[in-house]
């Protein structure tokens, strides 16, 4: 029993309730968010180390003993991804100060920034199938907020069908809850990892299988669920961008990940395979969008689509290296594509467009904005040693220890197209005839250009440091591959 | 009893979809209103219909006689939030028809390319 | 167009005071029967409502001078830090203790913290139905 598995997800809480009350003190407001995103920061880092040394940390809520009470589980998977997402909170909080406007931060900006950070932080740490459900109702909640937050046009359009779509898809999500405690009777995940391999019916458990594959891939926009997303994802201004990429389809393919490996593994011949079916047609669509579009917000968002299929694609395979590579290309995948938009953001203000056709000739005027961004794009394609790669071989390793290796050749083909559309907003953006810009002031410049920059350095130090990085990765595989001791942890309580 | 509660789920998941395919941005609120009812309703239902047996085990209870009250607390806490997230939807609503100046989905299809 | 509304002007007078003590009623049976401080935050604001509906927004405003973002703001603190008052004992979150006491004019009473989390989310709701109600409300 230990409670500091709950700190990453009660400090941002406490804190944003403690900014709703004084909306109108900016620097007070941005003094304290930055502080509560350090403090979880460390928190979350005291937490992984902990889990790292002492194993698995759990708690049940209300002292209840493990089945009955609501489990809070945090294994090296999840206290990883709890880090690296109050790291990511941390950046988007200092991108915020220069980007976001004054307006913005009066109306609760901050206090909706940290309720996200809490939903997400739970999401990945709750060991309780409903328990999920709300805190990702806590994050959507605090993503509508944000959405339309500022309400210009674009966003009110757009967010009533982003609304519309999560509230369909929380609507399943209940339909599929009540399902598995139909059929099962429980819903803490350590439990029904317990009794679904008792059940003979498999082929209602298949059914829930999918069912929940389609609820969790609303969120994550998987093929073909993945419909909503650009569009509404182009709406709201960059730094919410930066925050929903690398968040919020994240905790969809976390849920994925989690059901998948831990009690959905009954008829793996049928779910898995049509995980890896699924995940490749997710890629295959997210390049045609990013080869499709020449808008900076939405080639990158497009990129979002196809990082979600090839982590999902390494998770079908259900083998070592594929599972690991998932995870390391996760939490990469988080990171870069918060330091993409960041950098994209700082070229949208500069030419006052997000269009590529009107930009140009930026290279002369801005280097260091240009060779940053060009050591993301390769990270983002996974060249050596950048933070890509290594992920992104052990998933390709996985295809082909696996049994869909055509998904490995699908993989390694679309890496170029994703190293094309990157390298296509270098080409237009940097080089060519020099365009018109807006007068940029040389502080608000540095402002946005220090968190992204840092960003790109962790994530260029997560490549190069991999093998650093492998104990945590492996040990979190490990309790992925072996659901046992996941099911020791939580009943040890 | 499980017969008429199905049916009951079933007609009001019917009619949530015959709403939220209209064009009128009221009814589609209302539809997923609808929906989540239904949700709860489902939820409810495959926990057990528990009758008039109370939810607690007391003395001289047998577990046969008794209520599971965890579908209970499960849909009190969906009802929660889809209450919430209902009330978001109709203040975003309002806001955009003050904004754009329309309820109808037709004029809100397409993206900024379009304007 | 001006109605008469004098009738419901009346009415809301005596019935505002009946859901007011009925959401107090509600909220302290929550403790052991139906009811709570969800319930209970609903009905308040329901009557908050019911005497916008009658006197106006502005009038109510006056007479119930309470900003409801710092009293959603103040009720999220409450319910959490009774939740987090279970770190310094050492025992899961959540955990909540309760004892006997013998109160005057009660009798035997049993006290709760669980009470106390309660009333965070009474406020918590109160402050969310009158914001949103505010909100749609107010420009008119």
């Amino acid at each position: 029993m230990s409670n500091l598995l709950l700190f990453p997800i009660i400090i941002p809480l406490i804190i944003a309730a403690a900014l709703m009350l004084f909306p109108n003190k900016i620097k007070m407001q941005r003094l304290i968010a930055l502080l509560g995103a350090l403090l979880t920061l460390i928190s979350s880092v005291f937490l992984l180390f902990k889990v790292y040394n002492d194993g698995i940390q759990v708690v049940t809520l209300g002292s209840w003993p493990a089945p009955f009470g609501i489990s809070m589980v945090s294994d090296l998977f999840s206290s990883l991804l709890v880090v690296t997402t109050s790291l990511i909170v941390l950046f988007v909080v200092l991108y915020s100060f220069p980007t976001i406007g004054i307006k913005r931060e009066q109306s609760f900006y901050y206090p909706a920034v940290l309720f996200l950070m809490t939903g997400v932080n739970g999401a990945f740490t709750t060991g309780d199938i409903f328990n999920l459900f709300v805190f990702v109702e806590v994050l959507l909640m605090a993503s509508y907020t944000l959405i339309v937050h500022g309400g210009e046009r674009q966003q009110l359009r757009e967010s009533i069908k982003y609304l519309l779509v999560n509230i369909i898809s929380s609507a399943l999500f209940v339909a599929a809850v009540a399902f598995l405690y139909s059929v099962t009777g429980t819903l803490n995940m350590a439990d029904l990892a317990v009794k679904i391999p008792q059940i003979e019916n498999t082929g209602i458990l298949t059914v829930i299988a999918v069912l929940f594959l389609v609820v969790f891939g609303f969120k994550a926009a998987i093929f073909p669920l993945y419909f909503w997303l650009p569009a509404s994802y182009h709406a709201p201004p960059m730094p919410i961008l930066a925050l929903f990429g690398a968040l919020l389809t994240k905790v969809g393919v976390y849920a994925i990940m989690r059901t998948y490996t831990l009690f959905f593994t009954m008829n793996t011949g049928f779910t898995h395979e049509l995980l890896a079916i699924i995940a490749i047609l997710t890629i295959l669509a997210g390049c045609v969008g990013a080869l499709a579009y020449f808008d900076v917000k939405k080639i990158i968002i497009y990129n979002i689509i196809i990082a979600v299929g090839v982590i999902l694609f390494g998770v079908s395979q259900l083998n070592e290296a594929g599972v690991q590579g998932s995870i390391l290309y996760l939490i990469h995948d988080m990171m870069i594509k918060a330091a993409l938009f960041f950098l994209v953001g700082i070229v949208a203000v500069i030419f006052g467009t997000s269009n590529l056709r009107k930009m140009g000739g930026l290279m002369k005027t801005y280097p260091v904005l240009g060779w940053t961004y060009l050591v993301a794009a390769f990270g983002l394609a996974g060249i050596p040693p950048l933070s890509g790669f290594p992920g992104k071989l052990l998933i390709v390793q996985g295809g082909f220890e696996g049994p869909q290796f055509w998904g490995s050749i699908v993989i390694l083909a679309t890496s170029l197209i994703v190293l094309l559309s990157a390298v296509r907003i270098f080409i237009y953006a940097f080089w060519g005839e020099p365009v018109e810009t807006k007068p940029l002031k040389k502080p608000a410049y540095n402002a946005m250009l220090f968190p992204s920059m840092i960003l790109v350095a962790v994530t260029v130090f997560f490549g190069v440091g991999a093998e650093l990085f492998m104990p945590f990765v492996s040990g979190a595989a490990e309790v992925l591959l072996n659901p046992s001791l996941y099911i020791e942890a939580v009943f040890k309580e | 009893m499980e017969i008429i509660m199905s049916v009951v789920i079933g007609f009001l998941f019917m009619a949530a979809v015959y709403l939220m395919l209209s064009k009128s941005l009221i009814r589609i609120i209302i539809g997923t209103g609808l929906l989540s009812h239904g949700a709860h309703l489902l939820l409810l239902t495959m926990g057990g219909l528990g009758g008039e047996s109370p939810p607690v085990v007391a003395d001289g209870v047998s577990v046969s006689d008794y209520a599971d009250p965890l579908p209970q607390a499960l849909i009190l806490t969906a009802i929660v939030i889809s209450f919430a997230v209902t009330s978001f939807f109709l203040v975003v609503a309002y806001r955009a028809y003050q904004e754009l100046g329309t309820d109808n989905m037709e004029l809100l299809k397409g993206t900024e390319d379009h304007e | 167009m001006k109605t008469n509304d004098v009738m419901l002007q009346t009415v809301t007078k005596v019935v505002t005071f009946i859901i007011l003590m009925f959401a107090v009623h509600i909220f302290f049976a929550g403790h052991y029967t139906p009811g709570g401080g969800f319930v209970g935050g609903l009905l308040t604001a329901s009557a908050i409502v019911l005497l916008m509906l009658a006197f106006g927004i502005q009038t109510v405003k006056k007479i119930v001078p309470v900003n409801y973002v710092v009293m959603t703001s103040v009720g999220l603190l409450l319910a959490i830090a009774t939740a987090a008052a279970s770190i310094l004992f050492d025992v899961p979150f959540f955990t909540h203790a309760y004892d006997y006491f013998d109160l005057p004019l009660f009798g035997e009473t049993s006290l709760h913290s669980a009470m106390l989390f309660d009333a965070g989310v009474y406020l918590v709701v109160v402050g969310v139905t009158m914001t949103i109600i505010q909100t749609i409300g107010e420009d008119e």
